[in-house]
């Protein structure tokens, strides 16, 4: 019975995503209306119930992909794997437009500049509190605050050791699961409702994922302009890490 | 048809993704620069060029449409998939780390959204104006 079952979710396993992701996205709609009147947006609902499975999901099976390591579900895996994420990402992009890009341009960039160091001197700070001296762990750890990319492609680059890398890698993925969770609710706060704040805060925050995701349950209108600096942002990131950043810091832990 | 506007997208995406590829050799990054965001000015690009000439129809931009709402079960999908236990054992200076950056981040935003503001608020005004018009 069960080697039945999962013989047809592992061929048909997009389409087993679909309907266990639509029926997650039926059962957050219905929570977001029936407790909170819609307060809380269905979608961040949704994100919230991904993250919850996924941390049972890796408690239950051990491994580090979230429900994707369960037989049932790996088509999760391709649903939300890169190809498709990058797919609709660019599709939501037909609805921009193209005067309010322009407008928010330069500031974009100085968000992009402005994310990379703050976040990335945040991470050095932190690790410093918690002990950390040595040019080339500080760097690791601070380029993870940066992305859970960045962090280890520095790491790897500067020749850190694996629990220094494991460590940034953490701190990249605490972000960018912060970032999913916080942003529809801290967006009031900090004005972020329009396509020029939007792009601010792609660049500010970077994390693909969690830029994607933060913006999707505030206002999906707003996702494209910040997902465009977005992607920008592990790049530059990892062109800075091993080089710049790592020269300063050389500099000041010596 | 549909399939049209489904392709225009995957071609966009694809020369979007190559070019952030190429970029990324080109300045020794292993990483894609930019590629998504490349991608997006093409079809930005592309799809108001092809609407002033007509060539769009509404099927066509049904294909473009059907991913962009497609995006937020995709999204939902990728929290599903994170290493989430991975992020919660890291420790708490991983922890502390990874807040105290998104925190910097959020502070910032309306200080940046100051930086030519003004500017801004001016556009603003002349849309509204429209609208209302």
């Amino acid at each position: 019975m069960y080697d039945s079952l999962l013989h047809v979710t592992d061929k048909y396993n997009l389409v087993t995503a679909f309907a266990f992701i639509g029926v997650t996205m039926w059962f957050s709609y219905w929570l977001s209306g029936r407790f909170t009147k819609g307060r809380i947006h269905g979608s961040a609902i949704a994100i919230l119930l991904g993250l919850i499975m996924a941390y049972f999901s890796g408690v239950f099976t051990g491994g580090q992909k979230g429900l994707v390591d369960i037989p049932l579900l790996s088509g999760i895996g391709l649903l939300g794997g890169s190809m498709l994420r990058d797919f609709a990402i660019v599709a939501t992009g037909f609805g921009v437009n193209i005067e309010e890009l322009k407008r928010a341009g330069i500031s974009g960039v100085i968000a992009l500049a402005m994310g990379i160091f703050s976040s990335f001197f945040a991470g050095v700070a932190v690790a410093m509190a918690f002990g950390y001296t040595d040019a080339v762990s500080l760097t690791t750890i601070g380029a993870g605050a940066v992305t859970y990319i960045v962090g280890p492609v520095t790491g790897a680059a500067l020749g850190a050791s694996s629990e220094v890398m494991a460590l940034s890698i953490a701190a990249g993925l605490v972000k960018s699961i912060l970032v999913m969770i916080a942003t529809p609710f801290v967006a009031p706060m900090i004005g972020l409702n329009s396509p020029r704040t939007a792009v601010i805060f792609g660049g500010l925050m970077g994390t693909s994922s969690g830029v994607a995701a933060g913006l999707a349950a505030t206002d999906p209108k707003l996702v494209p302009y910040g997902c465009l600096t977005a992607a920008f942002y592990t790049a530059l990131g990892c062109l800075l890490g091993p080089s710049l950043l790592f020269i300063i810091m050389r500099a000041i832990a010596g | 048809m549909i399939i049209y506007g489904v392709t225009l997208l995957a071609v966009c995406t694809l020369t979007g993704i190559t070019a952030g590829k190429i970029l990324g050799t080109l300045i020794g990054v292993p990483a894609n620069v930019g590629g998504v965001g490349i991608a997006m000015i093409l079809l930005i690009l592309a799809g108001s060029y092809l609407n002033k000439r007509g060539l769009i129809d509404v099927k066509t931009e049904q294909g473009v449409e059907f991913w962009s709402a497609i995006y937020i079960p995709v999204v939902v999908a990728m929290a599903a998939k994170q290493n989430v236990m991975g992020a919660l054992t890291g420790g708490p200076m991983a922890i502390t780390a990874g807040i105290t950056a998104v925190i910097c981040g959020f502070a910032l935003v309306p200080m940046l959204a100051r930086i030519g503001q003004d500017k801004a608020e001016e556009t603003e005004k002349t849309a509204s104006q429209a609208t209302s018009a």
